[in-house]
């Protein structure tokens, strides 16, 4: 149930792969003109937001099929767990966060300037065949039924607490959690009538169906990407992040149903 | 006591400091000049008052089914005994998520006895009552396992002599059998109850999380660390303090366990 262990396999960083002085670092504005000379081997190890998970392993790799010489090390946890390891010394070349704010909680270590990717947006998650009769948010406030929502302290909380003031709703939820993946939990095994969840968490979600609504706009958070200090691959870490911000990265985070970050208006104020 | 080899206290030296290093590693990080204030929070002190509360009646539920558990144990023989203890006492090293979709999928609306339940007007989803099962099921065999130790230890004498003298079943357990084993019990108990206390994975996985109704401590703690992590440390701390004075209880140096 941890994934955050995973950060401890993660850990074990290939010392000395590069030394990169910041005022010769490349920036390849177009992935899709990836240069063709030969690259220094490196690794790079790529903290991601657990709603990440599938996208970026694709993503991670294309990238690595077309830069033999380097390998990208996955490690995905919730962006504020992330954020604590990077600030407790984790060896981390790239940061993907799900909100702005835990990217400001690293921010000590960025190197250079965070970028937004990709938003998203929150969607009603059901039972398959929709038991509880959902049709839209107001339907939600139903006392009967059983209605489950991340913490209003995590990110999907808070924009769970956004939406209803938005509205004019007010839920009495029988479980507020922390994170989306326990709010599907709770979806999929019929216990809960109905959840709010992300648009890409019902991608990787089975027995579970979407219910979208007016108004979910107001809660549309943004996805930050950064290459950190506390790497020690600049360059390959930049190729990286350029490559998600490119043509390839655009199209697979819209396959998986990210939005672009210009296209919603963005959570600026990030905080709960 | 004898004397021993430099490396096996070296080894010892290594084993005591890998379980203290953590205990430090939290006092470390805590603000213990506002310790107070954040105990004194809602959030905390609600889900500590939870906590007390819910791992107690999980601990009365321990007692009044774990000791008949222990006792029928105990009367069984050979491998029937084996295989049932074996069984009984899985929740002990089951994986507390694994204890918790199990629970899901027996007492859940759409488990076993969800319907059951439901027609019953006893819904457990969501409710307290889902957390005191959660807990007394990971708990009982702290009880079942001290109060079989305790009988497996007597031979049976003073029980057959009260027979001679005419006592009936129920009277020579509540009088001579009961009071024997009495210290296991409340050892069993006090164990039971600090198990209780510290549950989070079946509690998480069958009862959810919500501020007064399903949230412990743990769970608290778990959420806290996002959002305030010295607030988290904070009742870390006090679950931490419950957590050794227990121990401390239940394992008194010179006590005897078993008759």
């Amino acid at each position: 149930m941890k994934r955050a262990i995973l950060a401890v396999a993660a850990s074990f960083a290939l010392a000395g792969c590069s030394t990169t002085d910041a005022a010769t670092t490349h920036r390849v504005t177009d992935a899709t003109a990836s240069t063709p000379a030969p690259e220094e081997a490196a690794t790079v190890d790529v903290y991601a937001a657990a709603s990440l998970t599938d996208v970026f392993t694709q993503i991670a790799d294309e990238y690595m099929a077309e830069h033999p010489s380097i390998e990208i090390r996955l490690t995905f946890a919730g962006s504020a767990d992330l954020a604590a390891q990077i600030n407790e010394g984790a060896p981390a070349d790239v940061f993907a966060s799900a909100n702005e704010k835990q990217m400001t909680v690293a921010g000590d270590h960025i190197d250079g300037e965070s970028e937004l990717f990709a938003s998203n947006t929150l969607t009603i998650a059901v039972p398959a065949g929709n038991p509880g009769g959902v049709t839209d948010f107001a339907s939600l406030a139903n006392p009967n039924l059983a209605v489950v929502v991340c913490a209003p302290e995590v990110p999907c909380g808070a924009a769970a607490v956004k939406v209803e003031k938005a509205l004019g709703v007010t839920l009495s939820p029988a479980s507020e959690l922390t994170n989306v993946t326990d709010v599907l939990g709770s979806v999929a095994s019929g216990e809960a009538d109905a959840g709010l969840v992300y648009v890409t968490d019902l991608a990787r979600a089975k027995g579970v169906e979407g219910i979208s609504f007016t108004g979910s706009e107001v809660a549309n958070t943004s996805y930050p990407i950064a290459v950190m200090t506390t790497g020690d691959a600049a360059d390959a870490s930049r190729g990286f992040v350029d490559y998600v911000l490119g043509a390839h990265g655009q199209a697979a985070l819209a396959a998986a149903g990210f939005a672009r970050p210009g296209s919603v208006a963005t959570d600026a104020s990030a905080g709960k | 006591m004898a004397r021993l080899p430099r490396w096996l206290i070296l080894l010892a030296v290594i084993a005591a400091a890998f379980a203290v290093l953590p205990l430090a590693g939290l006092a470390s990080r805590a603000n213990w000049a506002e310790l107070p204030d954040q105990l004194a929070s809602p959030a905390s002190r609600t889900a500590l008052e939870l906590s007390l509360r819910t791992a107690a009646a999980a601990t009365g539920l321990c007692v009044v089914f774990g000791v008949p558990l222990g006792f029928a144990l105990a009367a069984l023989r050979g491998v029937t005994r084996a295989v049932l203890r074996a069984v009984l006492l899985a929740p002990l090293v089951l994986p507390p998520v694994v204890s918790g979709l199990g629970l899901l999928y027996a007492f859940g609306r759409k488990g076993l006895l969800g319907e059951t339940l439901d027609a019953a007007g006893l819904p457990v989803a969501f409710t307290t009552a889902a957390v005191v099962l959660a807990q007394a099921f990971v708990a009982m065999p702290f009880m079942v396992v001290s109060v079989e130790a305790s009988l497996a230890a007597r031979d049976g004498r003073l029980e057959a002599i009260a027979a001679t003298l005419g006592a009936g079943r129920s009277r020579i357990l509540a009088a001579v059998t009961l009071p024997g084993i009495g210290v296991a019990v409340g050892m069993g108990a006090v164990l039971a109850f600090a198990r209780s206390l510290g549950e989070f994975g079946a509690t998480l996985t069958f009862a959810g999380s919500l501020e007064g109704v399903t949230r412990t401590a743990p769970l608290q703690i778990y959420l806290a660390r996002e959002s305030d992590p010295q607030a988290a440390v904070a009742l870390g701390l006090v679950l931490v303090a419950l957590a050794i004075l227990i121990v401390a209880a239940a394992a008194r140096p010179g006590r005897r366990v078993v008759q």
